[in-house]
């Protein structure tokens, strides 16, 4: 061997050998002098740092976990279950169960059941849309479509569909992280309780219209128009109504799908059950109406004449009015229905779309002025 | 009636991207002509290809690899091209072209995200690959014949090249300059050199008419100029016989191509005045450095790919001033 | 001779005055009509109903209660039967309440406002009953912000009024119901000018006109040489010179600080409208109930500006300039560079409606979006100094700290940004955007 080599060798051994001594003694001297816990509980942690928790990060709420007395408050919804059973574990504590949860959409205003009045040319974002104009239908409390709720979904459980125009909910990603719920600009999702079962059913009022019932069906036709039958069809009183909008506790549900029957706008949705029965369960002399039917049909065909017609003239005082004037898709419309109702099953029928703003949601235009106090030019 | 609701404002001035890249295209004709003029078929070649191959590349990296719209419509892919092609010799292989566009468009711009996000001139990134991957084809400079159509022209060295031989073999910069073209040949082109820079004339003209559409402002080449004209006034000042003067650096080498070209890339160059005119100071300052003390006759294209590197610190630092502070 | 003109920025769209040359046509209100005033019509909060269904009504009777400081009074502005309280989709394309009226078509006035057009220029009330006098007939600023004037006159402790700046500048394209008002009410808005300097005690008044309207800055001009201390400048034709802290900085080159309002800087500024507006509330006792507004477009058979009750619906605007073009494609309340799109001609005039544009549909949408290639132009004509290209990315990565820290909250929403975008960047969506986040925030942070 040549002394070069030797010599190269041998310089390199030492240089080794200085900075593995210089990096021990650093490691020794500036070591972080940290509870052990919060590297172990955040190895159990699913590492996605989506602030679902609360906690800007998972190592924040690692360390929130070694310092709290107990885990009630502090909850991984991606994790779930089993990881705050290990996080529990870890840390000596007794680990807190929580139901699943998964976000579901409150809006079923799909392109079929709420027409376009006018088309929105701006920027493509929800909270954009939304902050300047009811949207593009005539109900300003709906799904604007653009979806903002896509774009912050970290976990992949979120898209558009492209003939509905609305988001899909993905069950099996969805972490409940709170993203979609805080993103949407018309507060359209939940996160709603899937039950103890592995099925993820659910049932919720998929409309967050506040309008009257009249004004709400005529932008939608799944919108919930506030009549109450279904609160007086639930055996465990699980559903209220106010400002002509129900709303189901999911906590008191006990899944039985009366209000789903119920419903004359088809405005409650239960995803993941088995298919519905052709009739109402609920209306056991549901044989005798059909039957009047057909003799009023041929008796007295003017009556249903007038009640055609009746129908139209209110349709038109409604929209001069309130609603924009250029609803033009009735026959579409109509058409589209014909054919929507024809395939039941888990593909909900479309319902309750929304229609105006919250009331708070409106004046913060005003509040802006307020806090600025500036006047803009002309 | 179905209306549209969009948010202000309802008008538009009726820019767009396309009349800013044709504007620039337009611009850059005068001295491709002049490059056609005196270099002849190589002349063609090197541009065709160029631009072909940035064209085609831009397409297959967005088709295949990126698999989004491809953007070549836009038109920004045919002026690196170009770009690209004037910093090359009329006698470059083919295959090194290519590889120039390869780079150029593959690494210089789609691997930042495509137009708007990379931080360094994509044609210079290709020039200057090419330049120390293959630095004797890329020295070696046709030289100028008038219509020249043969294929195998006579090579020569630059005037950059010659000053530099020159003063390392220790000639004084008045002999030197004896042996070179005039300064009026320096200005109309008939010198040595790559295709877009030699016409000092053909190079104005078209920043001139890139002024006038407000394509450009006058900060970064008046800048960049000027501080390259005081430095190189000041070094021969303090000894003429070893610096050149501001009229030799102003007209040779790629000074007028960087300055009114090159530098002034909007993708790449600061968004303020005050920071464009910092810019230019720095590209004017760093070329005369490189070319007085570096290993390079040129310095231009390392001049401003490193004040590249410095442009998103200057727009952080650089802001405009708010209205009311 | 160069024009005075705010310090940076600022664009030069085409001007299309196509009504400059249209009189003041009066619309009376239709006999049997509904119309609609809705009780926010101001920046503020919205004022509080204090009439009943089937309550008879006259022109002049107060409908709504101001909601609080910076709120206004709600007049009527025609008579006849309140038929409902109820919400309608106003220009904003929500729907807000509203007091519905059936008009009887007598056009019934209260008693105490005076009828006659005669000019009155002696100015009797003190600036007490002035400012008491602006608050109680609901006046807000016209130029289309439609901030309630008697904020702006009451002065807070510690800020004097140096000068009252008279905005008669009109930039937006197509608008030119304040040059009417300047050709026509010129002696009237003087007297109302001087009305406002009494209120704040100011000797001196500053009116900007710009110069595409010779004709009224030489009317005025005439008529300010009769009274001490109110001057007439005319000023370059550059959007957005009728903001007011450009308004401000063109006439007297002070700029108001960041956050700050034009009486830090010792100024108070009006609209030509609104000056009208005091005069015929000081003199005639006369309530803020009608207005001029212009109706134009390249496709309006006959652009016009008319004086219109407010509750009007635009229909009616519409079917006097000569009925909607069939190749209508968007209908904006104001002008095109910060005027709001409508979604149907039934939306009601209301105090902010300086004009209705008639969009025909191939220049009603916008170009397809390209990315940002950093030309800068959206700096260069940025007028408060902002970098836009920044604050829309911001607004896409949803980065609202950083978005403050950038001075998004200083952006006047001109337009001159998405203006000029040659990428077609909708960058005033997204600084809108982060202007409202940040509120939020704020909101959030205030309240911990």
């Amino acid at each position: 061997m040549s002394a070069v080599l030797i010599y190269t060798i041998l310089t390199a051994v030492i240089i080794a050998v200085v900075f593995a001594v210089v990096l021990y003694f650093a490691s020794v001297k500036f070591k972080v002098v940290e509870n052990p816990l919060i590297g172990e509980v955040e190895e159990v942690l699913p590492a996605t740092n989506c602030g679902g928790c609360g906690y800007p990060g998972c190592r924040p709420f690692a360390e929130a976990t070694t310092k709290a007395d107990n885990l009630d408050n502090l909850y991984c919804t991606v994790g779930g279950n089993e990881t705050m059973k290990q996080v529990a574990s870890i840390l000596g504590l007794e680990a807190v169960e929580k139901d699943r949860v998964i976000s579901v959409l409150r809006c079923n205003g799909t392109e079929a059941m709420r027409p376009h009045t006018n088309e929105f040319d701006g920027a493509s974002n929800c909270t954009v849309a939304s902050s300047l104009y009811s949207g593009e239908t005539g109900c300003s409390y709906g799904c604007v479509g653009l979806g903002e709720c896509v774009d912050v979904c970290d976990f992949d459980a979120l898209h558009m569909d492209p003939v509905t125009g609305l988001p899909v909910v993905n069950e099996d990603n969805c972490t409940a992280c709170n993203a979609c719920v805080v993103a949407c600009p018309k507060d359209l999702f939940e996160l709603r309780s899937i039950g103890k079962g592995k099925k993820n059913l659910r049932i919720y009022v998929a409309c967050m219209n506040e309008e009257k019932g009249n004004v709400a069906k005529k932008a939608c036709e799944a919108a919930c128009i506030g009549c109450s039958k279904c609160v007086k069809v639930c055996p465990a009183d699980a559903i209220t109504v106010e400002n002509s909008l129900a709303y189901i506790d999911y906590e008191l549900c006990t899944s039985c799908r009366k209000c789903v029957y119920e419903c004359p706008t088809d405005a409650i949705l239960d995803i993941n059950f088995p298919p519905r029965k052709a009739e109402n369960p609920n209306k056991k002399p549901a044989k005798k109406p059909a039957a009047k039917k057909v003799v009023k049909a041929v008796e007295a065909p003017e009556l249903d004449l007038t009640k055609m017609v009746k129908e139209e003239p209110k349709a038109k005082k409604e929209v001069s009015k309130d609603a924009p004037a250029f609803v033009k898709e009735s026959v579409k419309k109509e058409e589209l229905k014909a054919e929507s109702s024809k395939l039941k099953g888990d593909e909900a029928k479309p319902k309750a779309k929304s229609q105006e703003p919250k009331a708070n949601k409106e004046p913060k235009a005003d509040k802006k002025g307020d806090d600025n106090l500036e006047t803009s030019k002309e | 009636m179905k209306l549209t609701l969009s948010p202000s404002p309802h008008i538009h001035s009726g820019n767009s991207m396309t009349k800013v890249m044709w504007t620039v295209v337009i611009a850059m004709l005068p001295a491709l002509l002049v490059s056609v003029y005196y270099f002849g078929l190589g002349a063609i070649k090197v541009t065709a290809v160029a631009v072909a191959a940035s064209v085609f590349f831009e397409w297959a990296i967005t088709k295949y690899l990126l698999q989004k719209d491809n953007t070549i419509m836009d038109g920004s892919a045919i002026i690196t091209g170009m770009l690209l092609a004037f910093n090359l010799p009329s006698n470059l292989p083919i295959s090194i072209i290519i590889i120039g566009a390869l780079v150029a468009i593959g690494i210089g711009k789609m691997s930042f995200g495509g137009l708007g996000n990379n931080p360094f001139n994509p044609a210079l990134v290709g020039r200057v690959f090419l330049l120390i991957s293959f630095p004797v084809h890329m020295t070696s400079w046709p030289v100028p014949e008038v219509m020249n159509f043969a294929i195998d022209a006579t090579t020569g060295a630059t005037p950059l090249g010659v000053m530099g031989e020159g003063l390392r073999n220790g000639e004084t910069v008045s002999q030197i300059m004896d042996k070179l073209p005039t300064l009026l040949d320096m200005a109309t082109g008939a010198i040595g050199g790559s295709l877009g820079e030699v016409s000092a004339i053909a190079l104005i003209l078209g920043g001139l008419y890139m002024l006038w559409k407000k394509v450009i402002t006058w900060h970064i080449p008046v800048s960049m100029l000027l501080s390259a004209a005081v430095l190189s006034g000041i070094l021969n000042l303090v000894n003429p016989d070893i610096y050149a003067g501001p009229g030799f650096h102003l007209l040779t080498g790629g000074m007028l191509l960087g300055a009114i070209f090159m530098a002034t890339d909007m993708v790449t160059s600061p968004m303020t005045p005050k920071g464009q005119i910092f810019f230019g100071v720095g590209i004017g300052l760093l070329t005369i450095i490189i070319r007085t003390w570096g290993a390079y006759p040129e310095g231009v294209s390392f001049a401003i790919l490193l004040m590249n590197g410095w442009t998103p610190l200057i727009n952080r630092y650089m802001k405009p001033k708010r209205f009311g502070k | 001779m160069s024009l005075k003109t705010f310090p940076k920025g600022g664009v030069h769209p085409e001007e299309n005055k196509l009504s400059a040359n249209a009189a003041i046509e009066i619309i009376e209100p239709q006999e049997k009509g509904l119309y609609a005033i809705p009780v926010s019509q101001h920046i503020g909060a919205p004022a509080k109903v204090v009439v009943k269904k089937n309550d008879v009504v006259k022109v002049g009777t107060l409908l709504a209660q101001s909601g609080g400081f910076v709120s206004a009074n709600i007049h009527s502005s025609v008579s006849g039967k309140v038929k409902k309280i109820d919400v309608v989709t106003d220009s904003s394309g929500y729907k807000r309440e509203a007091v519905i009226i059936q008009a009887d078509g007598e056009d019934a006035w209260e008693e105490s406002i005076v009828r006659s057009e005669e000019l009155i220029s002696e100015i009797t009330a003190s600036a007490d009953e002035i400012k008491k006098k602006v608050s109680e007939f609901g006046i807000v600023g016209l130029g289309g912000a439609t901030f309630p004037a008697h904020v702006k006159l009451a002065v807070p402790d510690g800020e004097k009024a140096e000068y009252l700046m008279i905005n008669g500048v009109e930039c937006e394209p197509y608008l030119t119901s304040d040059h009417r008002m300047m050709l026509e009410k010129g002696e009237e808005i003087m007297v109302g000018i001087r009305i406002l300097m009494k209120a704040l005690g100011v000797s001196k008044a500053m009116i900007g006109i710009e110069n595409n309207k010779p004709d009224a800055i030489a009317n005025m001009e005439k008529i300010a040489s009769k009274y001490e201390g109110i001057s007439v400048h005319p000023l370059k034709v550059q959007y957005p010179q009728g903001g007011e802290k450009q308004l401000i900085a063109a006439l007297i080159g002070r700029e108001v600080p960041s956050g700050k309002l034009p009486i830090h800087v010792g100024c108070v500024v009006q609209n030509v409208g609104t000056a009208f507006a005091v005069y015929e509330a000081i003199q005639k006792n006369k309530p803020m109930l009608e207005r001029v507004v212009t109706l134009t477009g390249k496709s309006v058979a006959n652009p016009g500006n008319y004086m219109v009750r407010m509750g009007t619906p635009i229909e009616q605007l519409v079917a006097k300039s000569g009925g909607l073009p069939e190749d209508t494609g968007k209908i904006i309340s104001g002008g095109p560079m910060m005027g709001k799109a409508i979604a149907s001609t039934e939306v009601p005039v209301t105090k902010g409606t300086s004009g209705v544009l008639i969009m025909k549909q191939d220049e009603s949408k916008r170009g397809e979006m390209n990315p940002c290639i950093r030309c800068a132009k959206c700096v260069s004509v940025c007028p408060a100094g902002l970098e836009p290209f920044l604050l829309m990315t911001l607004g896409e990565k949803r980065l609202w700290e950083r978005a403050e820290q950038e001075d998004t909250m200083d952006c006047i929403e001109c337009g001159s940004c998405s203006f000029v975008c040659p990428s077609d960047r909708p960058l005033l969506d997204y600084i809108r955007l982060d202007k409202s986040k940040v509120i939020e925030n704020r909101r959030k942070n205030s309240s911990k």
